[in-house]
């Protein structure tokens, strides 16, 4: 097992970091360079959404988070400790959004380039996104888990 | 990212460099509306060949700014977008409503 943890500031121009990082640390794995394009807009969305929905786009926050390594099995968690969700079925659906500038499209791409996803989420505590995805074999889209 | 907002023919064409999320979109969604309105056109074109990675803050900024100009009888175009960017255009359905060509120069050439 290989395990990083990476904490950083909830600033929009950290979303480019977060990503190119677990980029690098999962590239140790079997993915092709396709794959690492798919993983990093499931981190993109997902460390997005910690910023906007999480802290409120406030800077002064930190998003976490915990990359592992295991055999051929990436997984990543992005965990932030803002406002949390009260209905997270609802937040997954397909074109659910809070901002009609957003497509309400994140938890889709997540769903569409792991293989597994699970959130967990509680008001006014934060929220856990935790993505898995096998390296060097087919994949099939996450069932999403709550 | 940077990008470049020009009028060419009838057309405004957005012309975006490196990758595309939540730190740039409030700006180039400001910069993009603004143009629409400072120059008074109704053809949109995203020449999208410069982009390296986009993700759903980036398609809703497209989506936000057709859902504009269709809405007043004009049209978008995507441009020459590369593979990695194109498999999230599709996917989003955006490609099901706007119609992407391999280069703005073609789309410029098509519509005059």
């Amino acid at each position: 097992m290989n395990r990083a943890v990476i904490e950083f500031s909830s600033r929009a121009e950290n979303v480019a970091f977060a990503r190119v990082a677990v980029a690098a640390f999962v590239s140790q794995l079997d993915f092709t360079l396709s794959d690492l394009e798919e993983i990093k807009v499931a981190v993109s969305e997902a460390v997005s959404n910690a910023i906007v929905h999480g802290y409120g786009n406030d800077p002064n926050h930190m998003v976490r988070l915990e990359l592992t390594i295991s055999g051929d099995y990436m997984e990543i968690e992005v965990i932030d400790r803002g406002r949390g969700m009260e209905d997270v079925a609802r937040a997954m659906e397909p074109a659910y959004s809070t901002d009609p500038e957003r497509m309400g499209l994140g938890f889709a791409f997540m769903q569409s380039f792991m293989d597994k996803l699970s959130v967990e989420s509680t008001p006014q505590k934060g929220t856990r996104v935790k993505m898995i995805r096998r390296a060097g074999v087919p994949r099939r889209a996450a069932v999403p888990e709550q | 990212m940077n990008y470049t907002i020009k009028k060419e023919k009838n057309c405004l064409v957005v012309a975006v460099t490196g990758e595309i999320d939540i730190s740039v979109t409030d700006s180039l969604r400001e910069d993009v509306d603004r143009a629409l309105v400072n120059y008074g056109v109704n053809i949109l074109i995203f020449d999208l060949g410069q982009v390296d990675f986009v993700d759903s803050s980036g398609l809703g900024v497209i989506l936000g700014r057709y859902k504009k100009v269709a809405g007043k009888g004009g049209k978008v175009y995507l441009a020459g977008a590369k593979p990695q960017v194109k498999k999230v255009l599709e996917l989003s359905g955006l490609l099901n409503i706007m119609e992407e060509y391999f280069s703005a120069a073609e789309i410029l050439e098509k519509i005059s």
